[in-house]
């Protein structure tokens, strides 16, 4: 039935503000004049169909033919210049293109020529059903998604029926196993992906390349290991890290491995950076510094990402991936942004020649918190 | 047999007496069809099904391209996706670089980030392959967008549709999840770091968070089994269930014949428009070849994810400005402003809901809510009828309000995940901008919703005066008292139509209380809750108008001003719904009443206030 043509009948009006008790169910209808004026108006049919220019001017008809062939044509041509460009354009040949800049001389042709030739067709195939295909629109009748009630009926009986001539419900042993075997069946499917995904954790997560090899009885060694420049892999004396500069730094080692570097590398990284002593708050850095030089993990505690960004003046680290910001002079305090938990620091001293190391591992885990990070 | 067929009352038909019937030999096109299509339907019995979908009557309006661009974007990206694997190496394991392109050579970097490099520098052709794929995915994710708010804001979700409206969401969900997954392969910095960052939010699950990062990764971080998961994720299984849902969209959606839009002409029961042979396979089947054109042209011009720019993945270094694609900015943005504070410490566990929150849970929250939208407000409504014909937006200012102040705070959230962008850009503190847009979740919806709101109502009000009044016809005429007035010509009856087909407002109505015992009913009570939001959600309806008021107005004689003076002809009941200044019924509708010569005002009435004529 029309929504907009149904017949609302009812006789009173639904006064504002009783909304409660008088307004009326959506089914039950609106508001009804009672003098022969209806409380809708009705749906006045289709409007007299308008002839486009195409239908009435057999020159119109020619010109929009002679558009849509022009169409598909350059489609064509878009097609061969597309296998022109392919073979004719060196690879690496660039192209100065105005607006966007230096570009690849042949990807560009290619995407060019490209989008001609599919332009071209679909350009045409449009212009071609709205100039001179059928514009007159035509009705199809709806029928409601509901089945008829017997067929519904029908399907409950049917249901009915093969579940009893099936001994279903007479034989529950069969019931019953059968549901026992469904609920099972997945297991062997789904058992070995679990158990093969991947290794537990263990405590690695709260240990890192700093930790030293694990020994066999499972204790580490946590020895000093040299602070190593990133990429360069060389030590780094004291001296030489000037007040305001940064250093990224790997354990000696680290850099030489020839398997796992990447996992390794996640959890070991550090940043190395000298302050002016006074400007250091806490004792605990100072202490686990050497003469203002700290070093701490460059894993941001927030999801993991390298805290790449160290502003000089303000001696603040900032994450690029959510702008946490951590204050050096702080003990890498969070002073801004989601994550919660300070840059975990690192322990340095000097060796005999001057080099820094470490004075042990980090105390905590570093990077992203996990459930059980604490009592690791 | 002739004979019957003419009519034999004029001479000259009878010298056709006796004529054999032509029998029009079948066309060549026919015949040749027979041949083809014939071998297959002596197999099949195809021909019925298939005349009857070419038959098929499709809707036309601009906004139903919306999920063809969607749909034709998916396909682009099978298609070009296909290519790829041709040359694509979907494993994390170490190899130097030897390429054409210089800056990277003799690099060491895993064989997926070498084989994409290969792909854009030393395939020819490669390059337009993957930009086309990434702009296809992007474009699809635009669309079924863009196509949700059509449906959303049109209420096309209705009964019979909601089944097809939560189908939509599942496969809006499995986008982007197919997006990021494909993202992440090339193994650049970039979106290395997009796995770095979602190793951290796998790990922040509670209780589990550990483990399941190991199994995802298949041990710590990164490890070499990622990128081939995420690969058979991205190209097998996602895909897989991506096609299968959208192929029962589909069905479902010629099941039950698209919606279409109220016109003169246009009812629930039929649906108007052109019949897919031959226009809509010509209009439908070119518009995939426009669709694909314009990826192809974007393509072409403009480079996406400049893999080559960023180097392979470390996880010590790290690009400023590092974003996700666009899709996943809202879940990014999230991050970004939900405060540190959020994370817990308890006997010795840690609860990090300030990562949580915004990784693992706004996700399947955002598409929960979505896919439950149609029931929520089926219960609102109480309105269990099939719908066919999609309501103007103004016609629903609630639903049209709540759909903008989702979209508002799905904006706050994207527009948060560049915060670092437009501190940059725009000079500001970071820390401001972020404030801003943590206190603006809570505060820019809620405007959204009533600005909206009270646009809807203002343009249904408009359209309320425009249907009473007509068009300014821009002719003053001099009555004969010598007064002036200007003539307003009606709208014709089709115009008409489109501003008064919906349906009044018609909230629940509360069950009595109590029966005529005083004995509660429980069943009031619990529809006590429902009630209310329905008075809320109807709350200042607009009506369109009613054949009566539109006599009313004319019945005052000027055809222009019709209602500006009290009206005072006899056989009016509840003549104060009319007086002017007096006041109609809509509570909001008073608002402007005080404008002393505002004509929509007096006719402007709220729920069930039609005038009740007797003539």
């Amino acid at each position: 039935m029309n929504e907009q043509d149904s017949p609302t009948t009812g006789s009173e009006v639904a006064q504002q503000g009783e909304f409660g008790s008088g307004a009326v169910r959506l089914d039950e209808g609106h508001v009804v004049g009672e003098g022969g004026i209806p409380d809708r108006f009705t749906n006045p049919g289709f409007p007299p169909h308008i002839h486009r220019g195409t239908d009435l001017d057999p020159r119109a008809a020619r010109r929009a033919e002679r558009v849509i062939g022009g169409l598909f044509l350059l489609s064509v041509l878009g097609t061969i210049g597309f296998v022109v460009a392919y073979f004719a354009i060196d690879k690496r040949a660039a192209v100065f293109v105005p607006g966007i800049g230096d570009m690849n001389a042949l990807h560009l042709a290619l995407g060019v020529t490209m989008a001609l030739s599919l332009l071209g067709i679909g350009l045409g195939a449009v212009h071609w059903a709205k100039t001179l295909m059928p514009d007159e629109e035509e009705v199809e009748m709806r029928h409601p998604m509901r089945s008829a009630d017997e067929d519904r009926a029908k399907f409950g009986e049917i249901l009915a029926e093969g579940a009893e001539s099936a001994h279903l419900n007479r034989r529950p042993l069969i019931k019953y196993a059968l549901g026992g075997a469904l609920g099972l069946f997945a297991v062997p499917v789904v058992l070995p992906v679990i158990g093969g995904l991947g290794p537990l954790p263990g405590d690695d997560l709260s240990v890192s390349y700093w930790n030293g090899e694990q020994e066999q009885d499972g204790s580490y060694p946590n020895p000093k290991m040299r602070l190593m420049r990133d990429p360069q892999n060389t030590p780094i004396r004291a001296s030489d890290v000037t007040i305001g500069s940064v250093f990224h730094v790997m354990p000696e080692g680290l850099l030489d491995l020839e398997e796992g570097i990447l996992e390794e590398k996640a959890k070991a990284a550090v940043l190395l950076m000298r302050l002016d002593p006074d400007d250091i708050k806490s004792q605990k850095q100072k202490d686990w510094g050497y003469q203002g030089i700290v070093a701490y993990s460059k894993i941001c505690t927030h999801v993991g990402c390298p805290v790449g960004l160290y502003e000089q003046q303000t001696h603040h680290l900032l994450c690029p991936c959510h702008q946490s910001t951590f204050d050096v002079t702080q003990d890498c305090k969070v002073i801004f942004g989601p994550a919660k938990r300070p840059l975990p620091q690192l322990p340095i001293t000097v060796d005999d020649e001057g080099y820094l190391i470490s004075r042990g591992p980090f105390k905590e885990a570093v990077g992203p918190s996990f459930w059980e990070r604490g009592s690791a | 047999m002739s004979t019957e067929t003419y009519p034999s009352g004029r001479p000259a038909d009878r010298l056709r007496d006796g004529d054999r019937p032509v029998a029009h030999a079948p066309s060549a096109a026919a015949r040749k069809a027979g041949g083809v299509a014939g071998w297959i339907d002596d197999r099949t019995s195809a021909a019925k099904g298939v005349n009857y979908l070419l038959r098929k009557v499709f809707p036309d309006h601009w906004s139903f391209m919306l999920g063809e661009i969607a749909m034709y974007s998916m396909i682009v990206c099978l298609l070009s996706g296909a290519l790829l694997t041709l040359w694509f190496v979907p494993s994390a394991g170490h190899t130097v670089y030897d390429g054409s392109y210089v800056p990277l050579r003799g690099q060491g970097m895993s064989e997926a980030y070498a084989s994409t490099l290969n792909i854009s520098f030393d395939i020819k052709g490669g390059l337009i392959i993957r930009q086309i794929h990434h702009w296809a995915a992007l474009m699809f994710i635009i669309g079924l967008t863009v196509h949700m708010f059509r449906v959303f804001f049109t209420g096309a979700f209705r009964k019979p549709r909601e089944l097809n409206w939560v189908i939509g969401s599942v496969l809006a969900l499995l986008a982007i999840i197919e997006g990021f997954a494909g993202y992440s392969l090339p193994d650049d910095l970039l979106s290395g770091t997009g796995i770095r960052a979602m190793e951290g939010f796998v790990q922040t699950a509670p209780v589990i968070g550990s483990y399941l990062a190991y199994a995802i990764f298949g041990g710590p971080f990164p490890g070499e089994m990622i990128i081939p998961r995420l690969y058979s994720a991205h190209v097998l299984l996602i895909p897989a269930i991506l096609v299968g849902l959208f192929t029962a969209h589909i069905v479902i959606v010629a099941l039950q014949k698209h919606t279409q839009f109220p016109g003169p002409g246009r009812t629930n029961d039929n649906v108007v428009g052109y019949r897919v042979m031959p226009v809509y396979a010509a209009k439908a089947g070119g518009f995939f070849f426009i669709v694909f054109g314009v990826i192809a042209l974007i393509a072409g011009l403009f480079t996406i994810n400049p893999i080559w720019a960023y180097g392979p993945y470390d996880p010590s270094p790290v690009t400023a400005g590092s974003q996700p694609d666009w899709y996943m900015g809202f879940a990014d943005g999230a991050l970004r402003l939900l405060p540190g504070w959020l994370e817990f410490e308890f006997f010795g566990f840690t609860l990090s809901l300030n990562i949580a929150l915004g990784a693992l849970v706004l996700l399947p929250l955002v598409y929960t809510v979505l896919g439950a939208y149609p029931f929520f407000e089926r219960w609102v409504t109480g309105d269990n009828r099939e719908h066919h014909l999609l309501e103007r937006p103004r016609n629903n200012p609630t639903r049209t309000g709540i759909g903008m102040a989702g979209i508002t705070a799905y904006s706050v959230f994207f527009f948060a995940a560049g915060n670092d962008i437009m501190a940059i850009k725009l000079g500001l503190s970071i820390n401001d901008i972020t404030w801003i847009f943590r206190i603006g979740l809570f505060v820019f919806p809620v405007l959204a919703f009533w600005v909206t709101k009270r646009i809807c109502l203002s343009l249904q009000r408009r359209d309320r005066e425009t249907v009473l009044h007509g068009f300014e016809s821009g002719r003053i005429i001099r009555g004969a008292d010598g007064s002036f007035h200007e003539r307003h010509d009606p709208l014709n009856k089709y115009d008409q139509w489109i501003l008064v087909q919906h349906e009044p407002a018609t909230p629940m109505q509360l069950t009595a209380e109590a029966d005529e015992n005083g004995v509660a009913s429980p069943a009031a009570r619990k529809d006590r809750l429902r009630a209310k939001v329905s008075q809320w959600w109807y709350k200042d309806a607009v009506n369109p108008v009613t054949p009566a008021e539109l006599a009313a107005a004319h019945h005052d004689g000027h055809e222009a001003e019709a209602l500006e003076a009290p009206l005072d002809y006899e056989g009016i009941e509840g003549r104060q719904d009319h007086a002017g200044g007096e006041g109609g019924e809509g509570a909001d509708t008073d608002v402007k009443r005080d404008d002393e010569s505002d004509r929509d005002s007096d006719v402007d009435s709220g729920i069930g206030s039609a005038s009740r004529l007797r003539e």
